[in-house]
């Protein structure tokens, strides 16, 4: 049998996936499935002494009042972080269009944090937070304000923590808002000036409907990566880490202290299995609500 | 019969000496590195037949690194770990007990506190080193401030912390005492200060919390008035994995409490006269106490058959009183054997003596799960100082959060 050229290629394509594709299934979906049955056990070192708890470890979930902390934080931190990130990202990537000259040079610098290990972020912010030596409260004391705890006070540490990671995504946030922007033909603006609209109109009825891919794409992966925070929390307060008293805890952090510093892996991978579930849901959920067909 | 010991003889050794390798893992400090090697140096010399791999990790990686290697059969014969994990650690099947002889051994040669190297009554580990706390000092700064001598009783403390604390517009530039609840304070509360009080932690048998009695209030009212009534102190003055080590490093803490194993890191970074003093005393000649800890080196259970054996060949060389005295000149860490402390050379020495004392009276916590019971005493201090809750009320909260991991441990 003769095959047509196209789906000889479509073949050939169809080889070459394959290989991404069991990469894939090996290291991303057969360890995810391996969470769920450990789940299921009460861990040991030895695999002939793993004894089966059957659904104990989600009972424990439902009574747990550290999961319960760590699971509210975690919603906090994504509430106050992806509205956050998003709105500043498209003020500034609006802003940085109209300026005439030099904008590489003002993306590489709101890009750079971005790209610098959160490990040195973490330890230089502790440092302009610090309540006594601080270069934040350096200026807020100026400013007839007085000196704030900002990560030791239990009520300020979680906003201030999302903070951190905002200012950090923000260039990688421009950056997806300047493409999204370039990416809007200019015809549409000329023609709705032709027809009298001006600011505003212009914004709401092209510029928003049209960058709507950019905005979905980033709910979702900002989304998941607040569910997913965990090295900014640890490393901003490192000796009580998702202190102070469990205000800056988040789910991921937790997972990691129930299973490696008191190995009880068999736990930490039913709250896997919570966080898997939570970040596909509120992940599809977006996706439903968030795409929609633009007519023009 | 003299035909088969020939066979053994001629056998053995070469049987050793083609397969015995075993792997040593400890997490990354480099005096303790280099020491470790040297020994492992000296020990392949006295033993041809056994050959060590010596495998470090960054310390915030150690424990996961353990945790995932050994069941996939790939970590460590012999391991160094803190003391208060051994509980979580045999619960999840990482140590493998040691022979009853060890037992007696450890009974007989070592200072009282490595008895919690048991789990259950049996032995897990051997420590090579142990600390206690003690109280270092700022001498230039007490100079300054006309001080003569370092605090005896904690009224002293008070009043020198006190005179060394500067504040300008609600902010501190220099404090009296680098409090850290996250840091060895949580120590100094239970261990120390509900002793000194009076009171005990823990019953004997470390199964039930004492805390919440009348000594414990005592304690931690007393110390969590260091910051709210004295002022001699404010947490997190200095940021960082260890600020209040730091920050007296940077001669803007006039006293810390700390480890002996603080010395070193003091040592290189100070440039200023200091000095250390046992821990201050409720009143003069009264009930003393200090908080006991160790790294030790266990067994896993990666470690069979030939292996075991060369692995607790090696266990008793790093553990030796010889190696003992090599550790504390190379690392600076106390000799755990008792003999070894009782040498008027170390007692009398003007930075080790003060740990070196303390260690007849210290006590290590019998923690079962060290990551949450630190936290509940931590949290404990800060629910006082950031949140205002009244000392009883925080401390009843703790007791009832630390008995609830006791007994999930116990039952």
């Amino acid at each position: 049998m003769r095959l047509t050229l196209a789906r000889r290629e479509a073949l050939w394509a169809l080889v070459f996936l394959t290989i991404p594709l069991a990469f894939f299934l090996y290291f991303r979906i057969f360890p995810a499935f391996q969470a769920l049955w450990l789940s299921l056990y009460e861990w040991h070192a030895d695999p002939a002494q793993r004894r089966f708890v059957g659904l104990e470890h989600y009972v424990r979930l439902l009574e747990d009042p550290l999961l319960r902390r760590a699971l509210w934080n975690t919603l906090l931190y994504t509430l106050l972080g992806v509205p956050s990130q998003i709105a500043l990202g498209l003020i500034i990537a609006l802003l940085l269009r109209k300026v005439p000259f030099g904008r590489d040079f003002f993306r590489a610098i709101y890009f750079a944090p971005y790209v610098t290990p959160a490990v040195a972020v973490a330890w230089v912010w502790s440092w302009m937070l610090s309540p006594h030596f601080g270069l934040v409260n350096e200026l807020l004391v100026l400013l007839g304000i007085p000196p704030q705890p900002f990560l030791q006070s239990p009520t300020q540490a979680l906003p201030t923590v999302a903070w951190v990671v905002v200012w950090q995504n923000l260039g990688f946030q421009v950056v997806l808002f300047l493409a999204g922007l370039e990416s809007i033909p200019r015809q549409y603006y000329e023609a709705a000036r032709i027809d009298g609209a001006e600011g505003w109109r212009l914004f709401r009825h092209i510029t928003w409907p049209l960058l709507n891919p950019v905005l979905v794409f980033s709910v979702v992966i900002g989304t998941i990566g607040y569910l997913q925070l965990f090295t900014q929390v640890v490393n901003l307060n490192f000796t009580d880490q998702g202190g102070p008293l469990n205000s800056t805890l988040t789910l991921a952090l937790y997972i990691y202290q129930l299973a490696f510093l008191r190995f009880q892996l068999g736990y930490a991978a039913a709250v896997t299995v919570l966080l898997f579930a939570l970040i596909l849901l509120t992940t599809l959920v977006q996706l439903r609500l968030l795409t929609r067909r633009v007519e023009l | 019969m003299r035909k088969l010991l020939a066979f053994y003889a001629l056998f053995f050794p070469l049987t050793l000496a083609q397969s015995v390798t075993i792997t040593y893992w400890q997490y990354e400090f480099r005096s303790k590195v280099e020491a470790i090697n040297e020994l492992i140096r000296r020990f392949e010399a006295q033993n041809p037949g056994i050959k060590v791999v010596h495998q470090t990790f960054p310390y915030d990686a150690f424990q996961q690194k353990v945790a995932a290697a050994i069941p996939a059969g790939q970590g460590p014969d012999v391991v160094n770990l803190y003391y208060g994990w051994a509980p979580t650690w045999v619960k999840a099947g990482y140590l493998a007990a040691l022979p009853d002889d060890w037992a007696r051994r450890l009974d007989q040669g070592f200072v009282a506190m490595a008895q919690a190297a048991k789990v259950g009554g049996k032995l897990y580990g051997v420590p090579t080193a142990v600390r206690s706390l003690a109280l270092f000092y700022n001498k230039d700064l007490f100079r300054q401030a006309g001080v003569a001598a370092p605090p005896k009783t904690w009224e002293e403390f008070i009043a020198v912390g006190q005179k060394l604390t500067v504040k300008q517009g609600g902010r501190f530039t220099q404090i009296g005492y680098g409090i850290a609840p996250d840091g060895q304070d949580h120590h100094l509360v239970r261990e120390v200060l509900v002793r000194q009080f009076g009171g005990r932690p823990y019953s004997d048998d470390g199964k039930r919390v004492l805390y919440q009695g009348e000594a414990g209030l005592k304690a931690l009212s007393f110390y969590t008035d260091w910051v709210r009534k004295y002022e001699i102190g404010v947490p997190g003055f200095f940021p960082g994995n260890n600020g209040y080590r730091d920050g007296f490093i940077a001669g803007r803490i006039a006293m810390i409490i700390d480890g002996s194993f603080a010395i070193g890191t003091i040592q290189q970074g100070a440039r200023f006269n200091w000095g250390v003093a046992e821990l201050p005393l409720e009143r003069p000649g009264g009930r003393k106490a200090n908080f006991g800890s160790f790294w030790m080196h266990g067994l896993t259970p990666l470690a069979t058959g030939p292996k075991r054996e060369a692995a607790l060949r090696f266990l008793s060389f790093i553990t030796s009183e010889e190696t003992q005295r090599f550790w504390l000149e190379k690392v600076g860490e106390l000799p755990a054997s008792k003999n070894l402390i009782r040498d008027p050379k170390l007692s009398l020495h003007p930075i080790y003596g003060p740990f070196v004392l303390s260690l007849a009276y210290a006590k290590a916590t019998p923690f079962v799960d060290e990551a949450a019971q630190r936290k509940v005493m931590v949290d404990a201090i800060n629910r006082v100082l950031l949140q205002g809750m009244d000392p009883a009320q925080s401390l009843r909260i703790a007791a009832e959060e630390e008995q609830k991991i006791l007994d999930q441990f116990w039952r």
